[in-house]
């Protein structure tokens, strides 16, 4: 495929994450401005770290006076999925893939934007991924930008009815496979039901890191259970 | 302290994370313990994070169930993602002006 299809490809898989992301960054817009940030910077920190987990404990830390260390390490620990993510991606990245491309493109490496990526048949190309960033980026500083400026403007109906949609796109990706594979599906029943316990038995757990928790141990059981045999 | 500095510390961190393992990981794994774990990973970490938040994404019990009941059907069916997720937010919002 030409450079072309392959960024209009990714820019249509990823206009879904676009207006998810417009909803989402809007709440966060809100949140950052109440925190006491400018809309200049509310705006600069999803354009410069494109994550939702991280971002809202990143202003939790500004608005507390907290130290770099704790920023750092903050950072870290909710964010380290995204490693796991990388590594994984980087097992179907394309021949075309050069190093300053990896160098790109891995600052776009987001939940949603692995899981459509990963879920995709053919290898990874550079401008598949840029054109899935480009308007997923667009969606993240655009709606925090608009929160941050104008939050109280979209009416309650519209922007509560926007925050399913994210949501709804993760199920278009995980219910598919799930019908044809009973390990798949195991390992997506388990992850949910792990993610319920701790959202309810264990609400001390910070979001970012019951996912990693859950999905590594749901992961670990399908690795041993339901090994899976050369050319996935 | 200066909050440009906080961002920046920000996003340093969040990108060396993303960047190592994506720039410097180059040889094909071939255990298939950790072939099979890199497998599952994406679904499982979409799945934790979907239950049960998506039954509190638009604020109202009811017109969650009915566009996660949308998203199911549609994606059971492999309409492709977009058609999906805007479907289950429209079912929402509808479901919300009923309300």
């Amino acid at each position: 495929m030409s450079r072309f299809s392959d960024f209009r490809k990714g820019f249509l898989h990823g206009i879904p994450i676009g207006l998810g992301y417009l909803s989402v960054s809007f709440g966060f817009g809100i949140m950052a401005v109440n925190s006491g940030l400018t809309v200049l910077e509310s705006t600069l920190i999803s354009l410069t770290n494109l994550t939702s987990a991280g971002q809202a404990a990143g202003v939790t830390v500004i608005a507390s006076g907290g130290t770099l260390a704790e920023m750092a390490l903050v950072q870290l620990t909710i964010n380290i999925r995204y490693a796991l993510m990388a590594l994984s991606l980087s097992q179907k990245l394309d021949k075309s893939f050069t190093f300053p491309h990896r160098m790109l493109a891995s600052f776009g490496i987001t939940d949603e934007i692995f899981g459509v990526c990963a879920a995709q048949e053919s290898p990874l190309t550079p401008f598949y991924m840029y054109g899935m960033i480009l308007i997923a980026m667009f969606g993240w500083v655009l709606g925090t930008f608009l929160g941050a400026y104008a939050g109280e403007l979209l009416p309650a109906s519209v922007s509560a009815a926007l925050g399913l949609v994210l949501y709804g796109m993760f199920l278009a990706i995980i219910v598919p496979p799930s019908r044809k594979e009973k390990s798949v599906l195991s390992v997506v029943l388990i992850s949910a039901l792990l993610s319920v316990i701790c959202y309810y038995l264990i609400p001390s757990l910070s979001g970012g890191f019951a996912v990693i928790v859950c999905a590594v141990s749901a992961s670990v059981l399908g690795a041993i259970l339901f090994p899976r045999e050369e050319e996935s | 302290m200066s909050v440009s500095i906080y961002i920046l510390v920000m996003a340093g961190v969040t990108y060396l994370i993303r960047f190592f393992p994506f720039a410097f990981f180059r040889k094909k794994i071939t255990s298939k313990f950790l072939r099979s774990f890199l497998y599952y990973i994406p679904y499982a970490v979409l799945s934790a994070m979907t239950i049960p938040a998506i039954f509190y994404s638009t604020g109202n019990l009811i017109t969650a169930v009915v566009g996660t009941v949308i998203a199911l059907i549609l994606s059971f069916f492999e309409l492709p993602l977009i058609v999906v997720a805007l479907s289950a937010s429209l079912g929402a919002f509808l479901t919300g002006l009923l309300l």
